[in-house]
């Protein structure tokens, strides 16, 4: 499927199975980015490599928010390991574009499409993305993905406890 | 600022200055306001509903205005400071809030109650140049219907003229781009907003529904008197 999406995006100039596609990945990753107790933060490696690269769980929630309301019609918001920076960073997407394109990793998403909370929400997208990140965000799947993502991107010496 | 002054300066009249007008020109900003819906919330039912309508109106229109107005502030604060940088990184909030603006103005006027004419073809010149240019007003609205069907993410479709080859086009802008993005002799007559926060409540995602539905309130009268001001 990611090679599916690299290839019709078409660096940039996307073929028409692109956006099906695309949006059948993206829908998959949203599915499994959440859980019913989810919100609350991220744990031990993954809250380490936030707060290295936000500065604060809580700043980098307010950039994630941020992106979600400053997103100009359709599209997704991501925390993403960028793999040339080696950083976490948030990122924002239009329409079924996701950051496979740019070859970088995903570690979780949230769709800011209005029909993703329009009949719950109306037109209140900020509340959403709220309780999206207190309520429903799963921060084990996103440490799951975190550990498979460091194989392939170095982050730096692991912390091995000394003996 | 300094180019009020010079204006000032080489004033040629020996009249009084108009102090207010004056004050008015070194502000030089005009800001927006909500327009009013020409009939209630709920006149468009059962194509769409109340709730949409209100919620459209009330909600999405008016944050598109207090959005532009902002930006329109920041950016005569920019031009004022001499901050490039700033006035360059305002086009996008300028384009995306005040395109939402013009684009929802043209379409509540778009929209007519059925007992306001909503619905009923388009007689006169308009009639007849949709005959001449897509051969009737059915393959007309199919064409587009299938151009907002196919529409991907948020946008509108158009039914526009082009004033300069006298022609009338059918055309989509993405997310709240006006159709004059599209081309500058482009002048907008029908606009169907295809975002999901225009049908989504009522219709679900079924899109193409709303398109169907959605002839049967459109105001052919504000069209054909836009298209005849413009071949005039």
């Amino acid at each position: 499927m990611d090679e599916l999406i690299k290839a019709t995006y078409n660096n940039g100039n996307p073929l028409p199975e692109f956006n099906n596609a695309a949006q059948v990945w993206n829908h998959n990753f949203f599915w499994e980015s959440m859980e019913p107790r989810g919100g609350d933060m991220p744990k031990l490696g993954l809250l380490d490599q936030i707060e290295k690269d936000f500065g604060s769980f809580t700043n980098f929630k307010e950039k994630f928010v941020d992106a979600a309301l400053t997103l100009f019609g359709s599209g997704w918001v991501w925390l993403v390991l960028k793999r040339q920076e080696r950083r976490l960073e948030v990122v924002k997407t239009s329409n079924a574009i996701n950051p496979l394109v740019w070859n970088d990793i995903p570690i979780i998403n949230l769709d800011v499409w209005e029909h993703a909370y329009y009949l719950d929400y109306k037109n209140d997208r900020a509340a959403y993305v709220k309780n999206f990140l207190d309520h429903l965000v799963s921060w084990d799947v996103a440490t799951a993905r975190m550990i498979r993502a460091e194989a392939f991107v170095n982050l730096g010496e692991p912390k091995i406890p000394v003996a | 600022m300094a180019l009020s002054l010079r204006n000032l300066v080489s004033r040629n009249s020996l009249a009084p200055l108009p102090i207010g007008r004056l004050l008015l020109s070194t502000r030089g900003l005009q800001t927006f306001s909500l327009p009013d819906l020409p009939y209630d919330y709920g006149a468009l039912e059962p194509t769409i509903s109340g709730e949409i309508m209100m919620l459209h109106h009330q909600k999405h229109h008016q944050t598109y205005v207090t959005n532009y107005n902002k930006a329109l502030e920041q950016l005569d604060d920019a031009m004022n400071r001499g901050d490039p940088s700033t006035v360059v990184k305002l086009q996008s909030a300028l384009k995306f809030n005040g395109g939402g603006h013009i684009n929802h103005s043209i379409f509540w006027k778009n929209l007519a109650p059925v007992n306001e004419g909503g619905g009923e073809p388009p007689r006169g010149s308009l009639g007849w140049a949709i005959d001449t240019d897509f051969g009737s007003l059915e393959s007309l609205k199919q064409k587009m219907n299938a151009e907002g069907a196919a529409l991907q993410g948020s946008g509108w479709v158009w039914l526009g003229v082009d004033k300069e080859l006298k022609r009338l086009v059918v055309e989509t802008t993405a997310n709240q781009d006006p159709l004059v993005t599209k081309g500058p002799s482009l002048v907008p007559l029908i606009g169907l907003d295809v975002w999901e926060h225009a049908y989504y409540l009522q219709y679900k995602n079924v899109k193409p529904d709303y398109l169907n539905n959605i002839w049967k309130v459109i105001n052919w009268k504000y069209a054909s008197n836009v298209y005849e001001k413009e071949s005039a």
